[in-house]
């Protein structure tokens, strides 16, 4: 299967604002120090790691909401490591993102039609209202949905709301970093299964960043374990539970509390 | 004989809708119970309500909340206070918001034990650095004299936990204390609040979306859904078999790494219409009075 997401030795710096002196240019930290992976059309893959292991980050270089330092990025056969706003511009109706906190993603005073169309006219597509209909009903939202405001809306709503504003722009790609952990179990459930049901049908390839590995399981075909900015295990997410390599992989999961006796801290 | 024993307990918002129902339960000296619920079932609001820490805009209209067999309700603000002051404390989620960013570790510490429980600054400070060293704190000395911001989360709610433990209260009350913390970091904490509750013999009232984490921690369980109790049963036998439909979804949506067919199961509608329905009964019960 061909490869949507090539990625080559991606290194990317950010400013360290706590080392920044009074007068003068903060000096850089390395996040991602030299990744190498590839995202295959139509998978589902998983990204794993505790606070600050550069997930996050990662992800957003894959969107180039940052820009790397070093190495590349090909999207589709593009290199986008270096693209300029302006390049970038067409293509982001292709890589799309869902954000954790619906609440801050969405705007407060936009209804949600005005929320999901936004995107769609900035990209100047035609027939809006019929694209943002799709759109709600792909999430399985009412029509009549589309003049509440977010603040009328349920925490799983609001992230449907978000996935829907993602899809209507019928993107290949969507990064969805941590979408489910602000919510209650019940609709966590809910959105998994609508988002495995929308990449089935829609032929999406998904990022899918969470430090739930739980959740990573249910979801995603291959999982990618980062650590401190390196990547520590990348392997079908299968054979990484049944017999995870590295000493993090088998932490992370053994601290994960089950109600099970067989499981016992030491 | 139950340190807490919460009878009955209704919070509205002022003029508003009940938040709590007739609440009651009971934590034994020395024991942890469990508070689930999804968000806004009023888990936290219990915790408040016994620390006396209500937001202004809301008040109880009926219960009791007996500690040690007083009830709080019935003694004056003043008295209320310095009865919770002396027998309890809190572990809040955020460790970040809960210590004030511009004031050094130790005196946030030691400060509480000076000013209102009246201990010698002396006797304060060596409390402090035997609570630190036993939070599993590396370095106590140098910890003391940093700022919050100075440490990384683990180590701040370390502190708030040492702090909690500090006057030796009889009744902790953790409210989500690892929601804000990495899984890794999560184990290490929830370890050593175990480990300090059974070394201190204190009663724990351990508010939590995460049923893994009460089947780690505490012994009885309470479930809520709106304010009300579904569900109050010895832990083993809530995972062996939850014995409302709610707290039974509930489990069925929680997911499991090592069973990838099992959890994740959105609570059905039938369920969560069935328990709407107990709650809007149990609103035109009290009604009529």
């Amino acid at each position: 299967m061909a490869d949507l997401y090539t990625v080559t030795n991606l290194r990317l710096s950010l400013a360290d604002m706590t080392a920044k002196p009074l007068f003068g240019a903060a000096p850089g930290i390395e996040i991602l120090k030299g990744l190498s992976f590839t995202i295959p059309k139509g998978t589902v893959v998983g990204i794993v790691g505790g606070s600050g292991s550069g997930k996050s980050t990662l992800g957003r270089a894959l969107v180039r909401l940052l820009e790397p330092s070093d190495g590349a990025i090909r999207f589709d056969g593009t290199d986008i490591t270096h693209l300029s706003e302006s390049a970038l511009r067409p293509m982001r109706r292709r890589f799309q993102m869902i954000f954790q906190d619906p609440m801050s993603a969405l705007n407060p005073r936009h209804r949600v039609s005005t929320i999901i169309s936004e995107p769609l006219r900035l990209h100047a597509l035609d027939a809006i209202p019929d694209r943002t209909a799709r759109a709600l009903d792909h999430v399985g939202l009412p029509q009549h949905f589309a003049t509440r405001y977010p603040h009328e809306l349920s925490g799983g709503q609001r992230q449907r709301v978000g996935i829907a504003r993602a899809i209507a722009l019928e993107p290949d790609f969507i990064l969805a970093d941590e979408i489910v952990s602000g919510l209650d179990v019940s609709s966590q459930a809910q959105v998994l299964n609508l988002l495995e049901k929308l990449v089935a049908d829609l032929g999406l390839t998904l990022a899918f960043i969470s430090h739930d590995l739980s959740v990573i399981r249910r979801l995603c075909q291959r999982t990618i374990v980062l650590y401190h900015g390196g990547i520590v295990e990348d392997r079908p997410t299968a054979d990484l539970f049944a017999d995870p390599q590295a000493a993090y992989t088998r932490d992370l999961l053994d601290a994960i509390p089950l109600p099970d006796p067989a499981q016992v801290w030491t | 004989m139950s340190f807490l024993s919460i009878r009955n307990l209704s919070v509205r918002l002022k003029n508003g809708p009940p938040l709590l129902r007739r609440v009651s339960l009971d934590v034994a000296a020395g024991e942890v119970r469990g508070l689930v619920g999804e968000s806004g079932a009023g888990k936290s609001m219990i915790g408040k309500a016994v620390l006396g820490i209500l937001p202004p805009s809301v008040e109880i209209t009926e219960g009791e909340i007996l500690l040690d067999g007083t009830d709080l309700l019935r003694l004056s603000p003043k008295d209320s206070r310095r009865r919770i002051g002396a027998t309890c404390a809190l572990i809040p989620q955020d460790p970040l918001t809960a210590l004030n960013p511009s004031h050094r570790i130790g005196p946030q510490i030691t400060d509480r034990l000076v000013d209102i429980l009246g201990w010698t600054r002396a006797a304060a400070e060596a409390r402090a650095r035997d609570l630190v060293a036993e939070v599993q704190i590396a370095d106590p000395a140098r910890v003391l004299r940093s700022y919050p911001h100075e440490l990384s989360g683990g180590m701040r709610q370390r502190i708030l936990i040492a702090s909690a433990f500090a006057a030796e209260p009889k009744l902790i009350v953790a409210d989500e204390p690892t929601t804000a913390l990495d899984v890794t970091v999560q184990k290490q904490i929830l370890k050593l609040i175990a480990g300090m509750q059974a070394r201190h013999g204190t009663a724990l009232l351990f508010v939590t979306h995460d049923l893994g984490v009460v089947y780690k921690v505490c012994q009885q369980l309470s479930v809520l859904y709106s304010g009300m109790v579904v569900e109050d049963s010895p832990v083993a036998d809530f995972f062996a078999a939850p014995r409302h439909p709610y707290s039974a979804a509930l489990l069925a949506a929680t997911p499991k790494y090592t069973d990838p067919g099992a959890g994740l199961h959105p609570v059905p509608d039938a369920v969560i219409d069935a328990v709407r329905a107990e709650v809007a009964a149990f609103d035109r019960g009290a009604a009529r009075g």
